[in-house]
């Protein structure tokens, strides 16, 4: 596609005579428009963010110092970082946001690969609906999925009410505003992201060696081990980081169904800045999760990029 | 692998869809209940349908979050379409890498940070927050998912196509309006409806990104939910969930009889002397 070419003639013939008239042809029109929208609003406000992060917090509208004072000398402060540092609240917070998020990674691997197991072990027909029934609840909105397991946890709740029905409790159990509640909440919203991938490594596997393993006399639980479970990894790899990165920031979960002693960053976050309405701490506290979850981004891209080459 | 199902598969597909089902089914048939408390079964009502009609509110904020996710998803579906082409049609340009790590950042970035990033973009330029702000934001993340939904689809399909049309002395425009977007206009549906569905969904960057008189329905839901479950919020979601039921079905049923319609296109194709 040579640009002489895309000048001289594009099929919307009003709008390219109008971009020509800006002096763009159409084809840096396609680059450039969702390049400056990108930029203008995905990019730019990171540097904000990061600049934010050096201000102090002021009684004023927007409620934070300026970077650069009148005469236009750096103000910048290191506080929110030393704070974020000393108090250990921080701390506890992003610890336990990662050991929370990978608690329910392990849960959600735990139960997903039994029924991605099946699904991909079910007849051919069935499979599309079965593929089907997964993606469908991530269809339906997040908000409503977790608020559905309100009713069920609470201490009068559905499913307290079950067991004391079944006799196996007499005293309800309090499981809503605990961590249990956040590893099921977790667990429940992104299984489906877990399910997928490694549906579709296990849909793959030749059934034949697994035959041929067990006509040589392996015992099932040793081909499995030996044969399923490598040659599933990489959706294991893929589903395991598909729920750790969103579970990391997570906030609707862990405020809805953790207790006020439910540590996890992103709700940190949005306590500093609706709560406290300190900006820039919100800021600084944004910059280190995103420095957190760098490793973990770039590792699963690079995988994915292996994958796909 | 095809194979008889054993036990423990049976197991798995029950246990692990009943789980996933379950929950939902449960607040659905809720919703019908005659009392308000949730839990208690005390025969079947339809008033708390009623009621949510009623509650002005709610349904303002229905409005809004209506009126978003339309045009939210209508220019993210013309940006995201060409970035898509950006980065599956124009070979290398100037800052190419910048461009794609943006396209896919947003994808896994944390709600509370782009939330967050957005507000502080939008106090920086003085542009004061509401609907346009929430707009915007919205636009920005779901661009991303249509892109990747529409890169894929261009990726899979047979180049050559077009590059015949241009050899044959078509413009550029001129084909992709009449090759091109024929054949990915299935990934722009999809993608329209994926950044419809996440701007209905969306309470964290919209909570952020909102102005006065901008509250959106899960924001409404959210600030009652906090407050204990009530069978209006039940309705409110049972709608919610049959439109996407629905939406799905239907959209899932197109597929299916274009597939069908496809195949015995081709078989007349063959059949034909």
């Amino acid at each position: 596609m040579s640009t002489s070419q895309a000048t001289g003639a594009a099929a919307p013939g009003v709008t390219a005579s109008l971009l020509m008239r800006l002096g763009l042809s159409p084809r840096t029109a396609v680059i450039a428009v969702p390049y400056v929208w990108l930029l203008l609003f995905f990019f730019t406000p990171f540097l904000i963010v990061l600049k934010l992060s050096f201000a102090e917090i002021a009684i004023a509208i927007p409620p934070y110092t300026p970077l650069f004072d009148a005469e236009g000398k750096l103000q910048g402060t290191l506080e929110n970082y030393q704070l974020l540092m000393e108090d250990d609240l921080y701390w506890r917070s992003y610890l336990s946001s990662l050991r929370i998020a990978v608690i329910s990674t392990l849960l959600a691997l735990a139960i997903g690969y039994p029924v991605a197991y099946a699904m991909a072990r079910a007849p051919k027909q069935w499979r599309t609906l079965l593929l089907m029934l997964v993606i469908l609840p991530f269809w339906t909105s997040f908000l409503i999925r977790v608020y559905a397991w309100i009713g069920i946890l609470k201490s009068e709740g559905l499913l307290n009410l079950l067991l004391m029905n079944l006799g196996l409790i007499d005293q309800p159990l309090h499981i809503l505003h605990t961590e249990l509640a956040v590893y099921i909440g977790i667990v429940y919203s992104y299984l489906p992201f877990m399910v997928l991938p490694l549906y579709a490594t296990l849909e793959k596997l030749d059934y034949s060696l697994l035959e041929a393993a067990s006509d040589l006399g392996c015992p099932p639980l040793k081909a499995f081990w030996q044969i399923t479970l490598p040659i599933s990894l990489p959706g294991i790899i893929a589903g395991s980081f598909l729920v750790f990165i969103p579970a990391v920031g997570e906030f609707v979960i862990p405020d809805l169904l953790g207790g006020n002693d439910t540590l996890m960053i992103g709700r940190t976050l949005w306590v500093e800045f609706f709560s406290n309405r300190d900006w820039p701490l919100a800021s600084a506290v944004a910059v280190i999760l995103l420095a957190l979850l760098v490793v973990p981004i770039m590792y699963f891209q690079r995988q994915q990029a292996k994958q796909q080459g | 692998m095809n194979r008889n199902l054993t036990w423990f598969n049976w197991l798995a597909l029950i246990a692990g869809f009943s789980f996933l089902y379950l929950p939902i089914l449960l607040l659905v048939i809720f919703s019908f209940n005659e009392s308000r408390l949730v839990t208690v079964w005390a025969g079947f009502s339809t008033k708390w349908y009623v009621e949510m009609l009623n509650n002005q509110g709610l349904m303002s904020a229905a409005w809004v979050t209506l009126k978003v996710a339309v045009v939210s998803s209508t220019f993210a579906v013309v940006l995201g379409t060409m970035a898509a082409l950006l980065l599956s049609r124009f070979g290398s340009f100037r800052g190419r890498t910048l461009f794609s790590g943006m396209v896919y950042a947003p994808l896994v970035m944390p709600e509370v940070i782009t939330g967050l990033s957005l507000l502080l973009m939008f106090v920086a330029i003085a542009l004061d927050r509401g609907f346009v702000t929430v707009t915007i934001a919205h636009i920005t993340f779901s661009m991303c998912y249509v892109a990747v939904v529409v890169q894929s689809r261009l990726a899979s399909f047979d180049r050559s196509i077009e590059e015949a049309a241009q050899d044959l002395g078509c413009p550029p425009g001129r084909t992709f309006i009449h090759i091109t977007l024929p054949v990915i206009a299935p990934a722009i549906i999809s993608g329209w409806l994926l950044s419809f569905t996440l701007s209905l969904d969306d309470l964290v960057i919209a909570s952020f990104t909102t102005g006065p008189g901008a509250t959106t329905l899960p924001m409404k839901i959210y600030s009652q939910v906090r407050l204990g479950v009530t069978p209006e919020i039940n309705a409110v979601s049972t709608i919610l969930v049959g439109l996407v039921a629905i939406g799905v079905l239907v959209a899932s049923l197109i597929s299916r009889r274009a597939e069908q319609q496809r195949q015995s296109d081709e078989r007349m194709a063959a059949a034909a002397p």
